[in-house]
């Protein structure tokens, strides 16, 4: 696949343009587009939501106070997404006698495809389909993947976006557990 | 202009004037672009963007692109989207629409 979209860069280098030629092209056609939601900010309360889990189970993210949340945006198309998966599932093992929970939200269009990846890697913690309302109240997931790290009072610690680093997120969840982890 | 990623990721928002064609890492969705270019002529300009994830990861700009150049349209271009669609077009004031 990586050498395939190497070729490809190669192949499209002349025809490739950039966002800010775009974006000229655009405002010049006078477009002037919507007011784009905010992200929630380090430090404010997650906004709260309510939806039925892949197993028909229903989450309140703010049913989880008391526990560190690790909010998943992802999908089975991201291959930096799956990437993480397997170490989030580790993750929820090993943490959630500690207080961690870890919450996926699945944001593809067709729940089959979402359903047999969970069934087939055994994920360790409840996938929930995402979907227009839940994307804008977390300021619009417009790149995968995207994960808020969540204290156990419900506020935002952290938003890693694109591909982060797991020890740095692993070391900052552990200083956030209500209980010790083992060593 | 043609968004050729996911349906969820272009109802949150898309650039202005875009339209969804549909996720060419899919064949369904590289069927549809078919579709949606079909009635065009051959030197028509048209621009592709997607932004679901990293350039290096994305799975349907490379699909469109080369979807495209088979059914012969000589003045494809491909939009720059290097880490993501809200990072490099939206949080950079670009006019962005919702819905659809």
């Amino acid at each position: 696949m990586r050498a395939a979209l190497s070729a490809f860069g190669l192949l499209a280098l002349m025809s490739v343009t950039s966002t800010g030629q775009a974006a000229a092209a655009q405002a010049a056609a006078g477009a002037q587009g919507d007011v784009a939601p905010t992200a929630p900010q380090a430090g404010n309360v997650a906004p709260d939501f309510t939806r039925t889990d892949l197993d028909g189970k229903s989450r309140v993210l703010s049913a989880y106070r008391g526990k560190v949340i690790l909010l998943n945006f992802w999908a089975t198309w991201c291959a930096p997404c799956l990437a993480e998966i397997p170490r989030f599932s580790a993750w929820q093992q090993r943490y959630g006698p500690s207080g961690l929970q870890i919450l996926g939200i699945a944001m593809d269009d067709e729940l089959d495809a979402v359903r047999q990846l969970a069934q087939r890697d055994h994920l360790a913690y409840p996938v929930i389909m995402g979907d227009v309302q839940l994307g804008q109240l977390y300021g619009g997931v417009l790149g995968l993947p995207l994960s808020y790290l969540i204290d156990a009072h419900g506020r935002i610690v952290e938003r890693y976006r694109g591909e982060p680093d797991l020890k740095q997120i692993e070391r900052r969840l552990r200083v956030l557990l209500p209980r010790p982890a083992a060593p | 202009m043609l968004q050729v990623g996911f349906k969820l990721l272009f109802a949150q928002s898309h650039i202005t004037g875009a339209e969804f064609a549909g996720p060419a890492g899919q064949s369904d969705g590289l069927e549809a672009l078919g579709q949606r270019v079909a009635q065009l002529p051959r030197d028509a300009e048209i621009v592709l963007y997607c932004g679901c994830c990293p350039w290096a990861h994305c799975p349907n700009i490379a699909a469109a692109y080369r979807r495209l150049r088979e059914l012969g349209f000589r003045y494809v271009k491909v939009l720059y989207i290097a880490h993501d669609f809200g990072t490099d077009w939206v949080e950079k004031g670009y006019p962005a629409s919702t819905g659809g």
